[in-house]
């Protein structure tokens, strides 16, 4: 390693050569506008990505609103049993906005997953999981984790009657592990019932939970641009005609995405707030009597789905046991995608066989997201084990073996080639390099 | 215990598929047109007063509304010394007093609306083991909000279809799940004194029904108007950003 730069090399050499001395003394201490320059205004990004890469950054700001909303609510809600029902009423009804704030709190969440979920199925189908961006794959399903158990401890906040019995039906799974299970499931709790320390912790945890998400959230953005996006070819950038900066041509795309969004948002927070909401959870929680339908909320129904298809045992595992199983793993099997599928292509554009079977998956999850939403009887059980069933074949049979058999199509040159075609500037770009 | 009990029959219930059933479903309510549907639906405060006046004369016998409060009546176009006069006609105990006494004295608008019973077991002891539910969320907390409302007030005390068994100290119920509701009919015609208005059961069920709403959703006039504004400005937005980013793309073949 060399010497460290001294200020007077260093200041003629850096990203912020060219600004005055106070930039100059500020970013040789703490690169802030070299960072800027380099994440951000002159980050080189692929000319050619598509409106499915405007949900990454909607994401981060869905978070930010969800974040800043919750704090506000925060201030007015107390986790005690006997006072977080009407102390919600009274957000809803006597603080200033607060039915405003909380409605967008509610429905951002839904909003959130709907998001991250669309985010992560453009991965799924442009290969952005593959070499190098493993770690950034697996970063992304550590945050949907992180999320999911923000969005059910939140759930269980307001303590309405599906937050009590939806925390009750998910805290008792993990009894269902051999030996440890019940003493998880006592810590949970923090007694033997969910009850007024469940809420109390639960509330600390969902208010610190999305610190955490941030926190990889800026790994996320770390790993994303060791490499830089992937795009819509899935090919690699050959050289500064495949990119243009970040800023201002994602910014722009990205902010009228957003505006897109928030009007699409609006609509529901203002005219249809309680669309997605149970009714049961306006019921204030009751330990004697159970709703007629336990159901979580649509973005974990598939979940919740594969848990209850599973109504055999196998090789002595209870059913129960075997059911949280299928259930977690359909999570943790996300870890394993970049192994599993070996197609040496990235882009399902370039898969002939792969571009049609991919929409089997996003199809047996509605389908699964339907069955979590009925009565686990008849023909609904039947569609949950053969969605249940195509799930699992989807990751660990056709992946591994479609990417060993499909013959890929021809990919492009470089990713100017195949955008511009004869308009391609040849041997350099006019653009920010 | 009986927590643990109850968790293990949730879990067990959730792993045997059709092992526990749901009580029989009642039909969907059927539509009813309210003058808060819509993107630019507001109250109506002759509505609303006339809801009041059906559920202070009839529901309020057994029903609470207890996230109301008396000031709350001003929204729907009570004046703050009419409010004063319905809160004064009403007793609350507040106390405790400089002997340390609680004591009684009639109610302030800044008053909870006192529901008829001092607590639930007082309430299923009055009426046949069944607790009458609080009122002031229930449009939120049945599927079909104000048209549930309506539909078991309004239209479902019928003729009960042949075969079906009375249950002792209920009465049948087209749109109640499980068709079995302790709640007897609770509006006969002219039962309450409107101001003009004809006091027919449609016409109460619907105003209560609409009262009720109110009651669950205060805010929805506010929230219908902002809403209006903020779309607005989206759309706007949506279109500026549109064209700014139409035109910063042109910069760069693409």
């Amino acid at each position: 390693m060399a010497a460290p730069p001294t200020e007077a090399h260093s200041a003629a050499g850096t990203a912020a050569a060219g600004h005055g001395r106070l930039t100059r003394w500020i970013d040789f201490r703490l690169p802030f506008v070299a960072s800027l320059e380099q994440h951000i205004t002159g980050y080189p990004t692929p000319i050619n990505l598509s409106y499915w890469w405007n949900f990454g950054s909607l994401a981060g700001i869905m978070l930010l609103i969800m974040m800043a909303t919750g704090i506000f609510l925060a201030m007015f809600y107390t986790p005690d049993t006997s006072l977080a029902f009407d102390s919600v009423q009274r957000i809803m009804r006597d603080v200033n906005y607060g039915w405003l704030i909380r409605d967008i709190h509610m429905n951002g969440a839904s909003a959130f997953f709907l998001i991250v979920y669309i985010h992560l199925f453009r991965g799924l189908y442009y290969g952005s999981y593959k070499y190098p961006r493993e770690l950034l794959w697996i970063l992304g399903v550590v945050i949907l984790i992180l999320m999911i158990a923000t969005a059910f401890m939140g759930y269980v906040l307001p303590w309405g009657q599906m937050s009590l019995w939806g925390a009750t039906v998910i805290t008792s799974l993990f009894s269902a592990i051999p030996l440890v299970g019940h003493g998880i499931t006592t810590l949970l709790w923090g007694g033997y019932g969910v009850g007024n320390p469940t809420l109390h912790r639960f509330f600390s945890l969902h208010y610190l939970l999305p610190f955490v998400i941030v926190a990889v959230i800026g790994l996320h953005l770390i790993a994303l641009h060791q490499h830089g996006s992937n795009n819509p070819l899935g090919i690699d950038k050959r050289g500064p005609q495949d990119t243009i900066p970040f800023h201002p041509y994602y910014t722009i795309k990205d902010m009228f995405g957003l505006m897109v969004f928030l009007l699409l948002f609006s609509i529901v927070v203002f005219y249809l707030p309680n669309f997605l909401a149970n009714p049961d959870n306006s019921i204030p929680a009751n330990h004697l009597q159970t709703p007629a339908h336990i159901v979580p909320e649509w973005y974990l129904l598939p979940f919740y789905a594969i848990l209850r298809s599973i109504t055999f045992s196998f090789l002595g595992i209870p059913a129960k046991l075997l059911g949280v199983i299928a259930a977690f793993g359909a999570m943790v099997i996300l870890f394993f995608v970049p192994w599993l599928d070996t197609s040496p292509v990235r882009s399902a554009r370039f898969r002939p066989v792969y571009k049609w079977v991919y929409w089997l998956l996003p199809i047996s999850l509605i389908a699964l997201g339907w069955v979590g939403a009925h009565e686990p009887k008849g023909i609904v059980v039947t569609i949950g084990q053969i969605a249940t069933f195509y799930f699992y074949f989807h990751f660990l049979i056709l992946l591994p073996v479609l990417g060993k058999l499909e013959r890929p199509r021809p990919l492009p040159i470089s990713i100017a080639a195949a955008v511009l075609g004869s308009r391609a500037p040849v041997g350099g770009a006019a653009e920010g390099h | 215990m009986l927590k643990t009990a109850a968790a293990l029959a949730a879990v067990l219930a959730l792993a045997a598929p059709g092992a526990a059933q749901a009580q029989q479903e009642a039909p969907p309510p059927p539509h009813q047109e309210w003058s808060f549907d819509g993107v630019f639906g507001t109250y109506n405060e002759a509505t609303l007063q006339r809801g009041f006046q059906v559920y202070q004369q009839v529901c309020s016998a057994c029903h609470p509304v207890k996230h109301l409060y008396f000031r709350d009546l001003e929204k729907i176009g009570y004046t703050a010394d009419e409010v004063k006069g319905i809160a004064s006609k009403y007793t609350v105990t507040d106390g405790p007093n400089k002997a340390g006494q609680m004591f009684k004295r009639p109610a302030r608008p800044s008053d909870h609306i006192p529901g008829p019973f001092p607590n639930d077991e007082a309430a299923r002891a009055a009426n046949n083991g069944g607790l009458p539910p609080d009122l002031s969320m229930i449009t939120l907390a049945r599927d079909g909000g104000p048209d549930y409302v309506y539909a078991i007030v309004g239209l479902g005390f019928t003729k009960p279809p042949a075969g079906f068994v009375p249950v002792p100290g209920t009465y049948y119920n087209k749109y109640f799940a499980g068709n079995h509701i302790k709640m007897p009919p609770p509006l006969q015609p002219g039962e309450v004194k409107f101001d003009g208005t004809p006091a027919t059961v449609p016409q109460m069920a619907h105003d209560v029904a609409a009262f009720l709403n109110w009651a669950a959703e205060p805010n929805l006039d506010e929230r219908h108007r902002m809403g209006f504004k903020v779309v607005l400005f989206l759309v706007v937005a949506v279109i500026v950003f549109y064209a700014a980013k139409r035109k910063i793309w042109s910069r760069i073949p693409h």
